[in-house]
């Protein structure tokens, strides 16, 4: 092959990593990999989103994440002695290591072309579920926990949507940013490192702050230029999409854990094992959202919103500054995804997309509830929790996300407005 | 760093066949998008289908050709199941449905469940053999002028690839220009209009979903084939949003949009990139601020701006006229 020749294989080989950079790192090679199997008793499940480490010499080389069936796989760049680290943070609650010193092998020998298989006993942490009593609710409490985090995303979405008719798609970059943010203020070494219950408020100031920054700079520009819906949904994904990478740049793409309440030992209620930070994550969404709900039928803010969600024009014609309260949609919208980012934060991992992960379910909620309505928002937020946890009872776990795909079109077949809606506003 | 090589590197990807598959890739969106205003934002699951249909029914022992046309029906399929609950209401519902299918079906593709089918995250490769064999090129040889020059493997996968562009290009043409064209513009300026005309509003939306669709699933099977490979993460969810911005930046709803906007946003897509790789080796400061992964992460940064700017200050792009672009007013 002439030089011009291995260069062009060359690009073509750059080129296909550039466009689909996952792909490539499957080709053979030296690597390290394994399976993480978990053992309780007799039965052995996998164990999947679990990150490991390689470096080399102190320097990281590569990590990857087990997949559904435990295994994972990083490529080493060549032959050589590497350390190999299990992120315990990003276990599951109730799985650790059988012997917590393994945390971190580090003289892992890769010879030239192998593919090194290390492992990492798991055992149960400190949780196993047996009975199906103690399943169902066990399920049933990450279901609503995972239903607290969606309504709280969701009423936003929808209520931004009940006054300027547009679906964000940019929300779910909210809900990132309000993570990241208390992640900097709470464990960053260049934030001041406060409590995470501290950090939280300047998490939610700061998605407050990114939502009227979003009306002011660009949605309110863009309803002056008299720009069509279409038109306003297509820059909102752009926008999404622009913020999402900024934040990997940014965060990298690294999934964290808050040291706060990491690894909290579960405590029993009824017989059911429950983490405490699942229940305060409960607890303070429901306390939130009945404020909400206070904050939409009292105050005079609140009434101004539901007005304008009616009959925008109308809503200005008796006196409502209908800019103003958009703004202030924006702002609550903006703290409220901040406030769900930090507790989807808290019981997952903080990471770039984790926003973007949760849409689907949110809008999930919002299209159950009704497009529009704060109530529907946040009853269908319990719904789909619930049954995206409960469903795993009969379907693969991996496989979750898609009952919420499945109750956003069955919902779509069968009422379109939603449980809360009203029929004019579909169509 | 060799500015030359940078530059011919450039011009072989904008002509090369990933260029090709996505031309070809949206001119399916355009046709959804910019003819019927029809919001798809998960036109990648279009492509995935589309590759795994034809991946699939070729591991199960059948031929390439049938692989294809299992590929285009699968793909055509999902423009059906997508748009029947979709397509009666709001623009919203479509473009929230799609999106969230599009992850899901990545999901579903990847999981163990389906890995008797797709393989789970390893895919499925070495489908297309029958397609280099008749590669009249022989495959490691060297074309072209200069130091432009490509293999005949490759040149064989262009070929294919942008009579495929051109052929759908011209039906089209033909499409749009046939009184099944004019109703599809009439949606997209007047919904309520064409009804009150006494036209199927729902069956003609649905039906250009479906072949814009299938002229996804057309892309998908190109890139598969180009690279013997079909997995699921090649199919992210970003491969919609560069496709909005190459219909976009070609002009939404004009003939040549998608080939002209593929080929000047991978030319510029392939230089930023270029650009941005050289600075973060070169000069310390950015070096210090970006890691090399970052500096690569940036060009899709752009991507998101891209796709705003235009839509707010050009959203008739490189060809479109002014008072086409202005889609809708629901």
């Amino acid at each position: 092959m002439s030089r011009r020749a291995r260069f062009v294989w060359f690009w073509l080989a750059t080129t296909l990593i550039v466009a689909f950079s996952p792909v490539a790192s499957l080709a053979a090679g030296e690597s390290i990999g394994g399976k993480l199997i978990q053992t309780v008793g007799e039965e052995k499940s996998p164990v999947e989103g679990v990150t490991i480490v390689v470096s080399l010499e102190g320097a990281e080389v590569g990590s990857g994440e087990s997949i559904a069936d435990g295994t994972w796989e990083i490529p080493v760049p060549g032959s050589g002695i590497y350390q190999v680290r299990l992120d315990t943070t990003t276990l599951p609650d109730g799985i650790g290591l059988t012997d917590p010193t393994k945390e971190e092998l580090d003289e892992v020998t890769v010879r030239e072309g192998q593919a090194k298989k290390v492992i990492f006993p798991l055992g149960e942490g400190t949780v196993s579920s047996t009975s199906a009593y103690e399943r169902v609710g066990a399920l049933l409490i990450s279901g609503l926990k995972l239903g607290a985090i969606i309504a709280l995303c969701a009423v936003g979405l929808s209520l931004v949507y009940g006054v300027t008719g547009l679906v964000n798609f940019a929300h779910a970059e909210m809900v990132t940013l309000g993570a990241v943010a208390a992640y900097f203020f709470h464990a960053s070494p260049a934030g001041p490192e406060w409590p995470l219950v501290i950090a939280a408020i300047p998490a939610i100031l700061v998605g407050a702050g990114f939502g009227w920054a979003q009306e002011q700079g660009l949605w309110k520009p863009l309803r002056i230029r008299n720009t069509g819906l279409i038109a306003m949904m297509v820059v909102s994904i752009g926008l999404s999409f622009a913020v999402r990478h900024i934040i990997l740049i940014i965060f990298g793409g690294e999934p964290r854990a808050y040291p706060d309440f990491a690894g909290q030992p579960p405590i029993e209620i009824l017989g059911i094992s429950v983490v405490p930070k699942n229940l305060i994550t409960i607890g303070v969404a429901l306390l939130v959202l009945a404020a909400v709900g206070l904050f939409l039928q009292k105050s005079r803010a609140g009434t101004a919103m539901r007005a304008v969600s009616d009959d925008a024009d109308l809503a200005e014609s008796s006196g409502i500054d209908v800019n103003r309260v958009i703004l202030i949609t924006w702002m609550l919208a903006g703290g409220l995804a901040a406030l769900g980012g930090i507790f989807f934060g808290l019981n997952e991992a903080v990471q770039w997309d984790m926003g973007f992960s949760l849409l689907l379910l949110i809008f999930a909620a919002v299209v159950l509830g009704g497009l529009g309505t704060a109530y529907g928002a946040m009853v269908g937020g319990f719904v789909v929790g619930v049954a995206v946890e409960m469903s795993t009872l009969f379907v693969p776990n991996e496989l979750k996300t898609a009952v919420g795909l499945a109750v956003l079109i069955l919902m779509l077949l069968v009422r379109p407005q939603g449980l809360f809606g009203t029929k004019e506003r579909i169509g | 760093m060799d500015w030359g090589s940078v530059f011919i590197d450039g011009i072989l990807a904008t002509i090369g066949p990933v260029t090709a598959a996505y031309a070809i890739s949206a001119i399916g969106l355009n046709l959804q998008f910019g003819y019927a205003g029809l919001l798809n934002f998960g036109h990648v699951a279009f492509m995935l289908v589309g590759a795994y249909g034809m991946a699939i029914t070729v591991d199960f022992g059948g031929p390439l050709w049938l692989g294809v046309i299992v590929g285009v029906i699968v793909a055509a399929f999902l423009g059906f199941l997508l748009g029947l609950p979709t397509l009666r209401l709001r623009a919203d519902y479509l473009a929230i449905t799609t999106i969230a299918a599009a992850e899901v079906i990545r999901l579903v593709a990847r999981s163990s469940w389906a890995e008797p089918l797709t393989n789970g995250v390893f895919g499925i490769q070495g489908f297309a053999d029958s397609f280099f064999s008749i590669n009249p090129f022989p495959p490691a040889e060297l074309y072209g002028i200069g130091s432009l020059v490509v293999t005949g493997r490759k040149l064989w996968v262009m070929i294919v690839g942008w009579t495929i562009a051109a052929l759908l290009t011209l039906l089209i043409r033909r499409l749009i220009n046939s009184p099944w064209g004019r109703v599809l513009k009439a949606i997209r300026e007047d919904e309520d209009a064409t009804t009150s005309l006494g036209k199927n509003v729902f069956a003609y939306k649905l039906q250009a979903l479906m072949i814009g669709g299938a002229i996804g699933g057309i892309a998908g099977m190109l890139l598969a084939i180009e690279q013997q490979n079909v997995t699921p993460d090649a199919y992210l969810p970003q491969v919609t949003f560069i496709l909005y911005v190459i219909v976009i930046l070609g002009g939404a709803g004009t003939i040549l949009g998608p080939i002209v906007g593929a080929v000047v946003f991978q030319f510029l897509f392939f230089t930023i990139d270029a650009l941005m790789v050289n600075t973060q080796a070169n000069i310390d400061w950015v070096g210090d601020l970006l890691t090399p992964a970052a500096a690569g992460q940036v060009k899709l940064v752009l991507v998101g701006i891209g796709m705003m700017v235009l839509m707010v200050f050009r959203p008739q792009g490189i060809l479109g006229s002014r008072e086409e672009a202005l889609i809708d007013e629901r």
